[in-house]
């Protein structure tokens, strides 16, 4: 798979009908979402997905405060799937929309009960310069992946 | 910028994730960093070559001494959080598509 510098790609080969794996994407993502990655103050309660163009990913946290972090760009159940990424390098709710950077999932059948799923993270240039920035925000807990040890977790499962 | 695989292969290197994760707390000069790491000051130099290479790092001079820090220009760094991060949210998305049926969702 090309890997261009402004986006990244992965991909994941799951062992389930197409129609189980984008359901469980969309629907089901607070059922694998990892459960420190927001921007709430508060603990996450969960996710919720609004199934059509237009929709909004947010987080909802146990105090009840709601962050809406994407938005559904695409929906094309059961192959594909476009969300905005509207979180800043401040780790902030971005709302200039020229700065939010997609993802794109596609989803295809290998099988009866397989199903290829690769993810394109684009864009990622719109998101400008800050990422030192990002670096020193995330600082306290309330930063995604609960702060830099979070971060460091992350990038060290290399 | 020509940055792309290079980040995510000058980070494989877990010496170099290791100053990498370090610069995250903030710019560091090179005996700084080998202080706290088990190999030489040379070692650590020739690390932070390869980091400035990829993109990640980037360095100034502060009187006689280089001070090194997180490329804030490059998306380099940014890249390869973001990489990580969907590798390991796919890989528990694998598991829980997985799951039985019979489980909530």
């Amino acid at each position: 798979m090309s890997t261009t510098d402004t986006a990244v790609h992965t991909a994941v080969v799951v062992d389930a009908p197409i129609d189980r794996a984008f359901a469980v994407f969309t629907d089901g993502i607070g059922t694998w979402w990892n459960k420190d990655h927001h921007i709430l103050e508060a603990p996450l309660a969960e996710m919720i997905f609004e199934p059509h163009v237009g929709g909004r990913i947010i987080d909802r946290g146990v105090d009840g405060s709601e962050s809406s972090w994407a938005r559904v760009l695409a929906y094309d159940p059961p192959q594909r799937l476009v969300f905005s990424w509207e979180i800043s390098t401040q780790w902030q709710i971005e709302t200039d929309p020229e700065k939010v950077s997609e993802v794109e999932v596609r989803f295809t059948a290998e099988g009866p009960a397989r199903t290829r799923v690769e993810l394109e993270h684009r864009n990622l240039e719109r998101h400008g310069d800050g990422w030192e920035q990002m670096r020193d925000s995330v600082g306290s807990d309330a930063g995604w992946a609960s702060g830099l040890h979070g971060y460091a977790a992350v990038v060290g499962a290399a | 910028m020509t940055y792309g695989a290079e980040a995510l292969t000058a980070l494989a290197d877990p010496t170099r994730r290791a100053i990498f994760e370090r610069l995250a707390d903030g710019p560091r000069a090179v005996g700084e960093l080998a202080a706290g790491l088990p190999v030489s000051r040379p070692a650590v130099s020739q690390h932070l070559r390869v980091l400035k290479g990829a993109g990640l790092v980037s360095d100034r001079a502060d009187g006689t001494r280089r001070i090194y820090q997180l490329d804030p220009d490059g998306l380099g760094a940014l890249r390869a959080y973001l990489d990580q991060f969907w590798n390991q949210s796919l890989a528990a998305y694998k598991e829980a598509v997985e799951r039985t049926d019979k489980e909530p969702q």
